[in-house]
């Protein structure tokens, strides 16, 4: 079973590969757009890049909730403890 | 209405026998070949298996990581080739001081991402319509390339693409002469980008039996106007001019490399892929060309033929030059650079524009190269094999494409009026290289 914290460092990393941000910009806080500086197709990127990495599948309405890393890493880690 | 006098501040250019103007330049002159087996996809299945790759292109020496991923190579290529133009005609400073707005951009290619389309077609295909990449419409449209030039320098006047196969380059460099001879922008970044060795493509031009199988020696493969061609090379690059009004590249400061003066373009209304036989289109936009540059034939004294290597082309555009030219037609200096670096499809008249700039200025005609046994239907003076010193007043530039799409486009040298520069040596039946325009 995966903790939060693993969680978080492999959304971490899929951020890292895909934006061009500092590691340490990457807090559970920071918000795609605003700390991140994602633009929308980025965002949707990370979204599929989520599901792949987590086999499973983020439902279209839920992913402008999806504002910040930690809301992202809260999301995974539910889906995967429902599944579990 | 007096037509604004329009010059050359900047060159850039990725091409398969060089990164950079001076490293293709050097090889044209030289007569070094770009062709080689290809590598960057597995070409066994294809009757040809090599063309102009630029195998030593990494995108991380130009992009980050990130930013590379969002561009398809085509695009990549563009931004490479631009960049080398707009430092060497420091035209971000003028753009960031206020004249943004007066500079645009008109950037083309044949085909645009085709590497982007086959990858994310096949994600499609193997993992459903939720697995395509976001950035897949962005990095395939043929126009992101002009975009990303504009995002990434601030310029803002007009800009678009043109799409015309072969002959894409030159409407390009034609449209933003004619933007600036108008008074829309006072400076335009043309040029055109191709990055088409890739699956599709290579199947697709091999069915057509158009593309050169001498896979036991793809260095000799391109060999336009000799009576052995049996094809054109696949290549892949950009090449790119910063085209401005006169005045406002003097008032800047800028490097002056050539005058552009002569600009047309027609169609051969014939046939989708074959030149009229009796070379009629060819013939017809050479005329208008010379007509637009205010020209007569014998003031040209260089021509960089379209010369593709294929039995039609190189044939019929022979016939076309020698009605334009008559007399002349056996005196001027003509070869074709795709020998060396093989044909770029929408991006070869924008590399071969860099070449005429070059001419220009050095005074030398680059060879066409792998010219071994004449063709009695081909039997002008190709400048086989290896490069002439001579001074070159005036220089054309052919393109025709698929569709049949022909444009030509006239450079000259900057400053004909003052002293001509002393011819480099090697044989010259002339005496000077002043006069014409």
């Amino acid at each position: 079973m995966l903790t939060r914290e693993d969680i978080f460092e492999r959304v971490r990393d899929i951020i890292l590969e895909r934006l061009s941000v500092k590691k340490e910009k990457v807090t559970l806080d920071a918000n795609f757009l605003d700390d991140l500086g994602a633009d929308s197709l980025e965002l949707t990127e990370l979204v599929l890049a989520v599901e792949e990495e987590f086999s499973l599948k983020i439902p279209d309405d839920q992913i402008e909730n999806l504002t910040t890393v930690g809301k992202v890493v809260t999301f995974v880690e539910t889906c995967l403890s429902s599944t579990a | 209405m007096n037509r604004r006098r329009v010059v050359v501040t900047g060159a850039g250019v990725a091409a398969p026998n060089g990164i950079g103007v001076r490293a293709f330049w050097e090889s044209l002159a030289e007569g070094r070949s770009g062709i080689k087996p290809i590598t960057i996809l597995d070409a066994a299945p294809y009757p040809t298996r090599f063309g102009g790759e630029i195998s030593d292109f990494d995108p991380l020496n130009h992009f980050d990581k990130n930013e590379a991923r969002k561009l398809d190579r085509f695009a990549q290529f563009a931004l490479v080739a631009c960049r080398e133009a707009v430092e060497q005609s420091k035209l971000g400073e003028a753009a960031s001081q206020g004249s943004a707005d007066r500079i645009g951009v008109v950037f083309g290619s044949g085909m645009g991402g085709f590497t982007t389309i086959e990858e994310q077609h096949r994600r499609l295909i193997e993992h459903g319509p939720r697995r395509v990449y976001p950035f897949l419409i962005p990095m395939m449209i043929v126009n992101i390339a002009a975009g990303e030039i504009a995002i990434r320098h601030g310029f803002k006047g007009p800009n678009t693409s043109m799409v015309s196969a072969c002959t894409t380059g030159n409407h390009c460099l034609g449209y933003a002469l004619r933007t600036i001879q108008c008074g829309d922008a006072d400076a335009m970044v043309a040029g055109a980008s191709e990055a088409g060795i890739t699956h599709i493509a290579l199947a697709g031009f091999s069915i057509m039996r158009a593309l050169s199988t001498r896979n036991d020696d793809p260095s000799k493969a391109s060999r336009p106007f000799d009576k052995d061609r049996d094809g054109f090379v696949l290549s892949e690059g950009a090449g790119v001019l910063i085209l401005e009004e006169h005045e406002c590249a003097v008032r800047r400061g800028a490097p002056i490399l050539a005058e552009i003066t002569g600009y047309a373009a027609n169609s051969d209304a014939h046939h989708i892929t074959a030149p009229c036989p009796d070379g009629e289109g060819a013939r017809n936009v050479m005329r208008l060309a010379l007509a637009d540059a205010g020209l007569k034939p014998e003031d040209i004294d260089y021509i960089n033929a379209h010369g593709t290597s294929t039995q039609l082309n190189d044939k019929s555009e022979t016939l076309a030059i020698k009605e334009v030219f008559g007399d002349h037609a056996r005196k001027v200096r003509i070869s074709s650079t795709k020998s060396v670096h093989g044909h770029l499809l929408g991006a070869g008249a924008a590399v071969e524009a860099v070449a005429c700039v070059q001419a220009l200025r050095d005074n030398v005609v680059p060879p066409t190269i792998n010219y071994t046994t004449p063709d009695p239907d081909c039997d002008l003076n190709y400048t086989p094999n290896v490069k002439v010193s001579h001074p070159i007043r005036h220089a054309m530039s052919n393109a025709f494409g698929f569709g049949g799409h022909n444009a030509s486009i006239i450079f000259k040298k900057y400053g004909n009026d003052s002293p001509p520069l002393p011819p480099k040596g090697g044989e010259d039946e002339r005496s000077s290289g002043e006069g014409g325009g």
